[in-house]
């Protein structure tokens, strides 16, 4: 039986706010344990919290880029738990009237020519606190004992929780949408994407169906995946076991299942009987939270062009691929670079595309550098391309050039001056450089007319060599054509 | 020591005291009385000195404001830093606050010492004052007697004249019932003028801080300090700041007194109907008049708090873990052993079948039937409100069906007791402001309240309708014998 992997990602975006999302403690990540955690986040007897606005802002944000409803009254509710790490004993959570509603975010489906543009509709997205940490090592008892100790610096931390509809079917895709996001929340500046601190953690929903169905089987989900690659192995893992256990004549339970990067593995967390009953109801220590008019619009005016947006513009106007417009689009700082080269240069937009899709990321990918930490700026590269599109510079040159210009050489006009790199186009010039080679190598010659073809190829190659490079080689070949013709 | 407080003033005002003395003075009543009463569950007379020290220098530097040096007692469900803070319960019995409520941090800068932590109900659930884990407050008016509850001690403290005036706070009826059983004047404001931040949290939506004094004069002055506007609570409402004492001296008539129909039916004493009906023809008499009016839904009111109290309580209490601080079980197996012992040890039983109820009606499958329904029944109790003032000025009516009741009465009963705030809870459904001002005396001599009851934000013409009250009669002026 062919089988189809459904998938639905939860995704927690911890929000940029310097402050708790109910205090007024930092957020600062890496501090010691507990010295960013107040009365409020302690959750002593008598306090109470208070919303810090600038999370609503960002959730404003992110409702506007995804062309999302936004609810214009929303509604803080408890979350009833106990937990170690949880000190009120629930979490603030949006539930029936989250701040984001209905909104959609497109993705690029396979790769190359052949990417297409697939919408994948994101069902909400609503604003709560963080928990703190468990920390299970390094503390024990004076009975030797092994005891857990808590950090509660991320208790309030402001995340916005981003639930997609069951929209994706591979892994794969699952990746681009996450990448999507990552790349959204990044570029409007409510999150500062870094995985490994956790500003960014994924809970995939997976489950499997035959081929053709319109039904959905029942999902496992997979919880705080940190990267895109475990998310991607940790998808197919899990679809891969569902599907041979129905194969095998087992039901799938829903299940929370965790997934074990060095086994490559899921295990079972708690089954859906396990679950809690969070007994959800409006926390009354504060109120509807109200969105008017004017602070909407004043906060879709800062908005940035959206990488969707620049996607299709770039596309329209400069003729781009889909797949190149997404490539140049991963982030803002990309795009700008883009864009500031292309503008100085005043080349083809493919042209440029591809020296910054290609050497510039290159370059910067070696060096474990991200774009905007790189060392030449766009106006220097633009130095460059101009060059190469008046074929001053063969492509073989420019990368010569381009190589001198990350070690700091300075602009391309002055190094291609100080190394003679410029490309012959005096066909005189080159035409005495021919008739020496001719004259030189009689042996070739003979061959060639005898109907050797290799024999042209060795005579264009000694050109070349006595022009240390620097000639075109169209040109070289259309005259010793019809050198060696007269 | 029938002094008010503006009598107090006057006496620190002139130098004829200092707040030393007149703190050195209510610790002595306090030691000598409270072993019987049981009103306070911490007094620390060096520290209350040297409050009271601080406020004298204030004087003396030329700083002190109106009640500078005038000592009050705290309500022991308010966080004030250095002073334990225990809100009646084992679970908090050794947790002392880091930090200040901001009614505590108000009273401090109003230069007013605290003399002490006032006895309550554990967690400010009961209405008799013997849920607390420290013992029961006995009425100072007869010590076979409950002095209501939650804010027993304080009411008792009060009327025993062991401090000039109290904080208490009122979630049902935790102000006006006791004020009512014990002969004192009580005060709970509309929701949100005086802040929740550092008041542990009973049922958030309902709670609410208030004075408790002799008089209604006293509480004005209070209200003052206490009152306004607080960012750290949500609920807090921003409203410019106002003198609750301006209209004291305002006469009554054409003042419209409405009876709902009601308060003045079945249920309530006839002793207590006698002592409403004095004040009423009082009232008439001072050129008010009287209108009926109905509170249709009033007698859904015990069961809607009854949902909606404990649900907020089931949710308000997780925080008591045995996690970071408070009671924690000494030996337990594991973390879930660990929880469990420690509020099944740490928490009381008034307290326990609360957390219960309220995590049953939030439960999946009932929340729709209980929370959400009880939520609908609240607006029109609230709505009900809205009608009856378009036809009056207050509304008047018993605090309280009885008397006190005597200690242990209602102990084995639970639903008898959530029936003796019968008058009381609608007026926190509605978000309203309440009083009880003493009004006479029952067949068994124990004190009989009036309550009064404003529309929202009301409190000053609601002080100024007690205060010509308590011009024209004595009730708020007795003293128990023995004192």
């Amino acid at each position: 039986m062919q089988w189809e992997t459904v998938i639905g990602l939860e995704v927690h975006t911890q929000l940029t706010t310097r402050s708790k999302i109910f205090s007024g403690a930092s957020t600062e990540f890496g501090a010691a344990p507990n010295t960013q955690a107040c009365a409020v986040d302690l959750a002593l007897p008598g306090v109470l919290p208070v919303l810090n606005k600038g999370a609503v802002e960002r959730a404003i944000r992110f409702g506007l880029a995804i062309g999302a409803r936004l609810n214009r009254v929303n509604v803080f509710a408890r979350k009833n738990y106990f937990y170690p790490d949880l000190p009120k004993g629930y979490q603030i959570s949006q539930f029936e009237l989250p701040i984001v509603e209905a909104g959609e975010l497109p993705i690029q489906v396979g790769e190359g020519d052949k990417a297409v543009t697939k919408v994948i509709r994101i069902t909400r997205a609503h604003l709560e606190e963080d928990a703190g940490k468990s920390l299970h090592e390094d503390f024990h008892g004076e009975d030797g004992k092994p005891l857990s100790g808590i950090d509660l610096n991320r208790a309030g931390t402001p995340l916005l929780e981003i639930v997609s509809e069951p929209d994706m079917r591979s892994a794969k895709e699952a990746v681009a949408y996450a990448r999507a996001l990552h790349t959204l929340v990044t570029w409007i500046g409510i999150c500062d994407g870094n995985m490994q601190e956790g500003s960014f953690r994924v809970d995939a929903n997976v489950s499997v169906r035959p081929k053709g169905s319109d039904k959905f089987g029942t999902r496992r989900e997979i919880k705080n995946l940190n990267s895109f690659r475990f998310l991607e192995q940790a998808i197919e893992y899990e679809a891969r076991w569902q599907i041979e256990r129905i194969e095998d004549g087992h039901e799938i339970v829903q299940a929370t299942v965790l997934f074990d990067p060095d086994t490559g593995e899921t295990r079972m967390m708690r089954t859906k009987e396990e679950a809690h009953d969070y007994r959800y109801f409006p926390d009354p220590d504060l109120l509807p939270v109200k969105l008017d008019e004017p602070w909407i619009e004043q906060v879709r005016a800062a908005l940035p062009e959206l990488p969707q947006q620049k996607q299709a513009r770039y596309q329209r106007d400069y003729g781009l691929s889909a797949y190149d417009a997404v490539t140049l689009t991963a982030s803002r700082e990309m795009a700008d670079y883009f864009e500031a080269t292309l503008a100085a240069a005043g080349v083809p937009a493919k042209l440029a595309a591809n020296w910054v899709m290609g050497d510039l990321a290159a370059a910067l990918n070696k060096e474990g550098l991200a774009i905007g930490q790189d060392r030449i700026p766009p106006a220097r590269l633009a130095g460059l391309l101009k060059r190469v599109d008046d074929s001053t510079l063969s492509s073989k040159l420019a990368k010569e050039v381009f190589a001198a210009m990350w070690a700091g050489e300075g602009e391309a006009d002055a190094i291609i001056e100080a190394k003679g790199l410029r490309q012959m186009s005096d066909t005189g010039e080159i035409e005495r450089i021919v008739d020496e080679v001719l004259a030189a190598h009689p042996k070739s010659v003979e061959e060639f007319r005898a109907g050797k073809d290799k024999a042209f190829n060795a005579l264009v190659g000694q050109v070349m060599k006595a022009t240390r490079g620097k000639a075109n080689p169209q040109q070289v070949n259309e005259l010793l054509k019809k050198k060696l013709a007269g | 020591m029938n002094a008010s407080l503006e009598q107090l003033a006057d006496l620190l005002a002139q130098g004829k005291a200092s707040s030393v003395e007149l703190c050195q003075d209510y610790l002595d009543r306090i030691e000598r009385h409270n072993p019987r009463l049981n009103a306070f569950i911490t007094v620390d007379r060096e520290r209350t000195l040297a409050e009271a020290a601080d406020a004298d220098a204030r004087r003396a530097a030329g700083q002190a404001g109106r009640l500078t040096g005038v000592p009050i007692a705290h309500k022991d469900i308010f966080c004030a830093e250095g002073w334990p803070t225990t809100c009646g319960s084992r679970m908090l019995a050794n947790f002392v606050s880091p930090y200040d409520a901001h009614v505590i941090s108000q009273f401090k800068a109003a230069g007013m010492p605290c003399l002490g932590k006032t006895n309550m109900d554990e967690f400010a659930m009961g209405s008799s004052n013997e849920t607390s884990w420290f013992g029961p407050v006995k009425n100072p008016w007869d010590a076979r007697a409950v002095p209501g509850g939650s804010s027993g001690g304080a009411a008792a403290a009060v009327a025993a004249r062991l401090c000039p005036a109290a904080t208490g706070t009122d979630t049902g009826g935790s102000i006006r019932q006791p004020a009512a059983l014990t002969g004192i004047t009580g005060l709970k404001p509309t929701y949100g003028v005086v802040s929740r931040y550092g008041m542990i949290a009973f049922a958030s939506s309902l709670d609410q801080g208030g004075p408790m004094a002799p008089s209604a004069a006293d509480c004005a002055l209070l209200m003052n300090v206490m009152a306004g506007f607080d960012a750290r609570d949500s609920t807090s409402l921003e409203r410019a700041p106002e003198d609750y004492a301006r209209d004291l001296a305002q006469p009554l008539k054409g003042l419209r007194i409405g009876l709902p129909r009601e308060f003045f039916g079945e249920g309530m004493a006839p002793d207590v109907a006698q002592a409403i009906q004095a004040a009423l023809a009082e009232y008439r008499r001072l050129g008010a008049e009287t209108v009926e009016v109905s509170l249709p839904n009033m007698d859904l009111s015990v069961p809607v708090y009854y949902v909606l109290a404990p649900a907020e309580a089931s949710s308000n209490l997780s925080r008591y873990d045995g996690v970071r601080y408070g009671y924690r079980a000494a030996e337990y197996r594991d973390l879930l052993d660990m929880y469990e012992k420690t509020r099944a040890d740490g928490f009381g039983a008034e307290v326990k079948r609360r957390i219960m109820i309220g995590t049953y009606v939030l439960s999946h499958g009932y929340y729709d039937a209980y929370y959400i329904q009880a939520q609908k029944i609240r607006r029109l109790i609230a709505q009900d409100f809205v009608e009856a003032f378009k036809a009056c000025d207050v509304i008047m009516g018993p605090t309280a069906p009885t008397t006190a009741f005597d200690l242990g009465a209602k102990v084995a009963d639970p639903v008898q007791m959530y029936l003796s705030d019968i008058y009381t809870i609608a007026v926190n459904l509605a978000g309203l402001p309440g009083m009880s001002i003493p009004c006479g005396f029952g067949a068994d001599s124990r004190p009989i309240g009036l309550q009064i009851i404003g529309d929202y934000f009301a409190e000053a013409r609601m002080l100024n309708v007690a205060h010509q009250y308590q011009l024209a009669t004595g009730w708020h002026t007795m003293l128990p014998e023995g004192l």
